[in-house]
């Protein structure tokens, strides 16, 4: 009995231990912003003497950090809204109907999750320059889009395959079209893989520096993680502010993620293990 | 062309309607094809032609592969990067999936407060690369990061070091801080195969006896073949095109002196600027692409394969 309980309290340092590893350094993060430079440096494991929010200041005011804020919620929105409407649409299309070439387009869209796109760079480069997309919202946007695109497929086309026809049949014999089928009838059924969808390319578009690092130059237009990378090269000496700045930057996704923790986790491994 | 119509079918009684359902998957099928498949594709022809800055030379057979595996700075530079991507991934394999699965395992054995480890540990997910990268440059600084501090605090002095000034210590420091980023992720997919193992084969083991690391070894890690695969694979696409955190933390020449220097971070460089000077590099960049992107795709394949072979045999 001894043993047992010894074990179990092994167990529980164990996962204290490493809670506080994955923890640790996001509460610093915290902490650190509230505090003035010099108890950053004399006083690090402190809590700070007084909370000052000096540094938050500087970054709205000299920083317009709002601005940045602006931009990553409206490419987040947009590819979101675009992506999911594509996706619903192609995914019904595979999974509903049997035309010749449907077996293969659900193929062709799977290939894509062995495609790193970021090895496409230079072409990439190219073609969205001959669009007239550099140091447009739209370049991001729709490249996250095609990107979003073979998961988003596998996992709705997968969650189709599940609904009941008589659904649909029953639908039909009040005279739906397909596509009101679609909307009235099969969309709100699909909620839960559509949030799936929603919630990994979420993560993915809102935290990406790759695209915009290579398609924004206006300063008008960058969003939050390129707006970090220029923090770092004027505030080198302000950690109180590099600290408030990594602390606003995270703080959009982990609000969200304390509202729907379960939803997020679920989501992700449905996303992953299927 | 036959439809074969199935239960869900449009009605054949139909007008002009029936037919737009053909163009449901339009849009989709443009946008991954513009912005995915042709790039990547247009990235084998590119790498067969010569380059003068952004325009297309004339076509020049292998040269660039030839030049990228026999000219230096190339040559060096890929095999070390090579090396460094190897290691990458051997110890996110070692460190980072082994504390994954143990993470998974505490969970799993139904620890109280479960459900606040699993948010704690997956937290620093949610975090974009570039800011795990700030915070622990900050963390990690020589003379005012935390670490060090830390460490002249307790008395361990001569263990300070510049982590990420060292080249002997730069890449594993980059390594275990995408490990620590990643982990959450690797042990939730992990939990969910462990909870696909039936309830009764657990029981059964249990009742034989079988505790500890056997039960670990000869009940638990042959049930999760297949999540343990795609652990595998995720691990190996993600540590060969890793570019971001070094980027962010090491810039864009793998600092120090190349010594986290990985093929994606290299590939940026040759294609996008660095070795500037150079005419030919954006065809040499599109021919480091290709050879990055066999790389991937052949073993993902070879393992996958070997996943499909298990589960028929």
């Amino acid at each position: 009995m001894r043993l047992r309980v010894m074990k179990r309290s092994v167990l529980y340092v164990l996962a204290v231990g490493y809670a506080i590893v994955s923890l640790f350094p996001l509460l610093l993060m915290l902490i650190s912003s509230f505090k003035p430079n010099v108890e950053i440096f004399t006083k690090p494991l402190a809590w700070p003497s007084k909370f000052s929010v000096v540094s938050y200041d500087k970054l709205f005011v000299e920083l317009n950090y709002s601005k940045y804020i602006f931009n990553s919620a409206f490419v987040s929105v947009a590819t979101l809204v675009i992506l999911v409407v594509c996706s619903v649409m192609v995914s019904f299309y595979i999974a509903r109907f049997r035309f010749k070439w449907n077996g293969l387009l659900f193929f062709y869209f799977l290939l894509g999750m062995m495609l790193p796109i970021k090895l496409g760079l230079v072409p990439l480069f190219l073609l969205v320059r001959d669009l007239g997309l550099i140091n447009s919202y739209w370049s991001i946007i729709l490249i996250q889009v095609g990107a979003g695109l073979p998961m988003a497929v596998l996992i709705l086309s997968g969650f189709f395959r599940t609904l009941p026809s008589e659904l649909e049949e029953a639908g039909r014999m009040d005279g739906c079209s397909s596509g009101g089928l679609l909307v009235r009838i099969l969309v709100p059924l699909m909620k839960p893989a559509i949030g799936t969808v929603v919630i990994i390319n979420f993560i993915g578009v809102w935290n990406d520096f790759f695209f915009p690092m290579i398609f924004i130059q206006d300063e008008a237009k960058k969003t939050i993680p390129l707006g970090m990378l220029q923090l770092f090269g004027e505030f080198t000496t302000d950690w109180s502010v590099l600290f408030a700045g990594l602390t606003l930057s995270s703080l959009p996704m982990i609000i969200i993620f304390a509202l729907a923790s379960r939803q997020f986790m679920d989501g992700l491994t449905a996303g992953a293990v299927k | 062309m036959e439809d074969t119509p199935t239960a869900g079918a449009p009605p054949r009684n139909g007008t002009w309607k029936k037919h737009l359902i053909h163009l449901f998957p339009v849009p989709a099928i443009l946008f991954y094809t513009l912005f995915i498949v042709y790039p990547i594709l247009a990235a084998f022809t590119y790498s067969l032609f010569e380059w003068k800055g952004l325009v297309m030379g004339r076509f020049n057979n292998f040269d660039n592969f030839i030049r990228l595996f026999t000219q230096e700075p190339y040559h060096t530079m890929f095999w070390r990067a090579l090396r460094h991507n190897l290691y990458y991934f051997v110890v996110e394999m070692v460190v980072q999936n082994g504390i994954a699965f143990g993470l998974a395992y505490l969970i799993f054995r139904k620890i109280k407060g479960a459900s606040f480890f699993k948010v704690a540990y997956f937290l620093p997910r949610l975090l974009s690369v570039i800011i795990v990268g700030f915070l622990w440059k900050l963390i990690l600084n020589p003379n005012m990061g935390i670490l060090n501090a830390v460490l002249r605090k307790v008395g361990l002095e001569s263990l300070t070091t510049a982590w990420l000034g060292d080249p002997d210590t730069a890449l594993t420091a980059v390594v275990l801080i995408n490990s620590w980023f990643a982990i959450g992720f690797y042990m939730l997919i992990l939990l969910a195969g462990l909870q696909s193992i039936p309830e009764e084969v657990m029981e059964a083991a249990r009742l034989d006896g079988t505790t500890g690391f056997r039960l670990i070894r000869s009940v638990v890690l042959p049930m999760m073949f297949q999540p343990m695969v795609i652990v595998i694979v995720m691990t190996f696409i993600q540590s060969f095109e890793a570019f971001e955190l070094v980027f962010a933390m090491q810039g864009s020449t793998g600092e120090p002196f190349y010594s986290t220097d990985l093929l994606a971070v290299f590939f940026y460089r040759t294609a996008f600027g660095g070795n500037s000077g150079d005419t030919g590099s954006l065809g040499i960049g599109s021919a480091l692409a290709v050879v990055l992107f066999a790389i991937i795709a052949i073993i993902s394949a070879v393992f996958m394969k070997y996943v499909n072979h298990k589960e028929t045999a």
